[in-house]
């Protein structure tokens, strides 16, 4: 076994183990500040998966949008709303059976990705650079680009009339 | 053992779940978008394993020659962009329920239920 290949698979446990640990800390923190920091990172842990996957301008994308501005506006609103921990956090019956349907789904997916075992994903990546995605962004999936403007435009829009103070009252 | 696709998707399915098991229990409303988040993420990762699997198949002369490599990143590029945009408005909803009701326990947002 050369350093090579010890440093691969020691580079995809430290952020797999990362990102699951990332989201455990989601959905157990009981402070909404804590439960985003924990959500950054597993954003970041993603970020690592990627750069080990060759996916590199989709790791620093991960990094500047999601970890950076979509993180950035959930920790604003939470700090502007102020509200309390949740209080009710014992558990349930309710929570025990979400519990199992959730690994009874994590356990379906399993199954489908049972096929997938021993499948390479270890060579040269040529889509994972600026430039090859750039041409395609402008050649092949030029309409799907230009939409995804015009969604944007549209949440920009909508956000601002859903949220802003309505004067009629 | 070299990290394959299998282990990849297995993180991701992991990642999944969490969210799932997250939006059913959470009661804030912003950390169940967050868990919302989360599964968008864990389907991103799952695109690109996918696309550097095939990819790498293509490399090597496998039967899926004729796959178009690009499509997973633009994938996930399309998804991120749409992610963004669902965060924008959930967030307007979430801050125009704050106001008229003055907490967002999605438990007690029931205004449509007949």
């Amino acid at each position: 076994m050369t350093f090579d290949s010890i440093f691969q698979i020691a580079f995809f446990w430290f952020f797999a183990i990362l990102g699951i640990a990332g989201g455990i800390g989601l959905i157990t923190q009981k402070n909404p500040v804590m439960a985003a920091l924990s959500l950054i990172l597993n954003f970041f842990s993603i970020a690592g998966l990627y750069l080990s996957l060759q996916a590199e301008f989709l790791a620093v994308i991960q990094i500047l949008v999601y970890a950076g501005a979509i993180m950035v506006l959930f920790l604003f609103v939470i700090m502007l709303l102020n509200m309390q921990d949740e209080q009710n956090q014992q558990f349930d019956v309710m929570k025990g059976l979400a519990f199992l349907l959730g690994l009874g789904f994590f356990g379906e997916l399993l199954f489908v990705f049972n096929s997938f075992m021993g499948k390479s994903v270890s060579g040269a990546f040529p889509l994972g650079k600026v430039e090859p995605i750039g041409m395609q962004m402008m050649t092949n999936y030029l309409f799907p680009f230009e939409m995804i403007s015009v969604v944007l435009l549209a949440a920009l829009i909508g956000a601002i009339i859903i949220a802003k103070k309505h004067s009629y009252k | 053992m070299e990290p394959n696709a299998f282990m990849y998707l297995t993180v991701a399915a992991v990642m999944f779940a969490i969210g799932v098991v997250g939006v059913l229990t959470r009661r804030n409303g912003i950390v169940v978008f967050m868990c919302v988040e989360l599964m968008l993420n864990a389907v991103n990762l799952s695109l690109i394993t996918f696309s550097k699997m095939h990819s790498v198949a293509a490399a090597a002369g496998g039967a899926a020659a004729n796959v178009n490599p690009a499509a997973g990143s633009m994938m996930v590029f399309f998804v991120m962009c749409v992610a963004a945009a669902e965060a924008v408005v959930g967030l307007a909803i979430v801050i125009s329920i704050f106001r008229n009701k003055l907490h967002i326990d999605i438990n007690d947002v029931n205004i449509f239920k007949w």
